[in-house]
């Protein structure tokens, strides 16, 4: 069974139409790149799995549940697909450790105590033990970005979803959060990560998909489809981009 | 004319007497006030569609209306149309409760709306609950925001119960005239109830800016 199956999928903002009867299926341990011009629906493609968007029509399940099944509890899907965002958004009022663990104390239904030893070990985990009681403001872009890895971790999901999670960061400070994904990547945590970072794509993904105007135009080894870039759309978004 | 300091002096116990009235209905009066206010703008921000239109009205009706008229209708008009009788001190705090309700629901809706998106789809994508993402995450958050407007709307209330001399409530102004009616020292009266209304107002801006201090806008 995929741990994610869009089928005939479209979604429509209005009379817009962002995605294109999309077919994807994601596997358990693939490392699922998207790239595309901005426009071209893959943060709607992503936002979609965990259901911060809902389809408009077709069928998209998750660990083979149907998303749309008015029966389905959209709360336990969203466990089990973490997701990190550009803007970070941790939340302001509480420390880096309240952050992590909050999921595990309300999602999870874990006890306090229990929920700070966990979230104290992803916080090392992404190295940033010692900034426990730091709260989001007294933290650096490529840190805030990393309490948030955790913080996605913490509910123990099945999948990690990350959208553009370096494009808010200083170039330097992108290294720290594309490190703490590689190690992700390495322990066979499945991803779909939206990004521009070609390079990252290339050496981490075991499976990239470009898209363009709502659909998938290729779907490949990134490896393969860079150094031979199969259309013209893709190696003009490739040459601009690099 | 000579201003008489002794004057205020011998006035001052029943100025005071006032002033105690004044701030019973003003606390009584925003409690409801702002319990209302977070109710009917929650049900702005979030409510359904039922929800939303009542709590317009409602909004609409009270800061379309002047409250004198407001507490006007609750004493005289509301007896004569219904079975429902209220005293004048009942009537007072209900006034200040349904009309400072409707503006601290718009202090509550502006504030709830402004929290970013973000927050809630990063308690969404956690797999929380509507319920708990309200009351963890955009409630402390709005909160804070709604401080300074909520400290502005308190000062304004306060004021108001100045107006319900025209139902006859012993509040601090009301006390002020009744003196000044018997003594006609209209200078060393109205001196007086002044500088009690701006210790009190000036009491209310220092706690809330202490608040304020100890809570950053996050």
């Amino acid at each position: 069974m995929s741990l994610v199956e869009f089928k005939n999928v479209t979604k429509a903002f209005g009379k817009l139409v962002v995605l294109k009867n999309i077919d994807l299926s994601v596997e358990k341990g693939e490392i699922l790149f998207v790239v595309g011009p901005s426009g071209s629906g893959k943060s709607t493609l992503l936002r979609c799995i965990n259901a911060l968007e809902s389809i408009t029509t077709g069928d998209l399940l998750i660990e083979g549940v149907n998303i749309s099944d008015p029966k389905t509890n959209i709360e336990e899907i969203r466990r089990e697909a973490g997701m990190v965002f550009q803007q970070f958004n941790l939340f302001p009022h509480m420390n880096a450790l309240e952050n992590v663990s909050y999921g595990l104390r309300r999602a999870r239904k874990v006890t306090k105590s229990e929920a700070q030893i966990d979230a104290l070990a992803l916080l090392d985990k992404v190295g940033l033990k010692d900034r426990a009681e730091h709260y989001p403001d007294q933290l650096s872009g490529g840190q805030k970005q990393r309490v948030a890895i955790a913080r996605a971790l913490a509910v123990k999901p099945d999948l990690m979803l990350f959208d553009e999670p370096t494009s808010a960061l200083d170039p330097e400070l992108r290294y720290e959060v594309l490190k703490v994904m590689q190690d992700l990547a390495n322990e066979g945590m499945t991803m779909v990560v939206v990004t521009h970072e070609m390079a990252f794509a290339r050496k981490v993904g075991s499976r990239l998909i470009f898209m363009d105007d709502g659909k998938i135009v290729e779907d490949g080894d990134p490896e393969t489809l860079m150094a031979n870039p199969p259309n013209e759309r893709f190696s003009a978004f490739l040459s601009n981009i690099l | 004319m000579n201003f008489d300091v002794n004057i205020i002096w011998e006035s001052i116990p029943s100025l005071l007497e006032g002033a105690k009235l004044t701030l019973f209905i003003t606390g009584f009066g925003l409690a409801g006030g702002i319990l209302l206010g977070a109710l009917a703008g929650t049900a702005r921000a979030f409510g359904g569609w039922w929800l939303n239109k009542l709590a317009f009205v409602y909004i609409e009706l009270i800061r379309g209306t002047p409250i004198v008229v407001q507490v006007m209708f609750i004493y005289f008009a509301l007896p004569l149309a219904t079975d429902i009788r209220v005293d004048a001190l009942s009537a007072a705090v209900v006034s200040i409760t349904i009309n400072s309700g409707a503006y601290i629901a718009e202090i509550v809706r502006g504030a709830l709306i402004s929290i970013d998106k973000g927050m809630t789809e990063a308690g969404k994508a956690l797999g929380v609950s509507k319920v708990y993402i309200f009351f963890d995450i955009i409630m402390p958050l709005a909160f804070r925001r709604m401080i300074p407007p909520l400290g502005n709307q308190c000062i304004v209330s306060l004021k108001d119960t100045s107006l319900f001399i025209v139902i006859g409530v012993a509040e601090l102004t009301r006390q002020g005239q009744e003196i000044m009616a018997s003594n006609f020292r209209a200078l060393e009266i109205w001196s007086a109830v002044a500088i009690i209304y701006l210790i009190i107002t000036c009491s209310m801006a220092v706690s809330l800016r202490m608040i304020e201090k100890r809570m950053k806008v996050l």
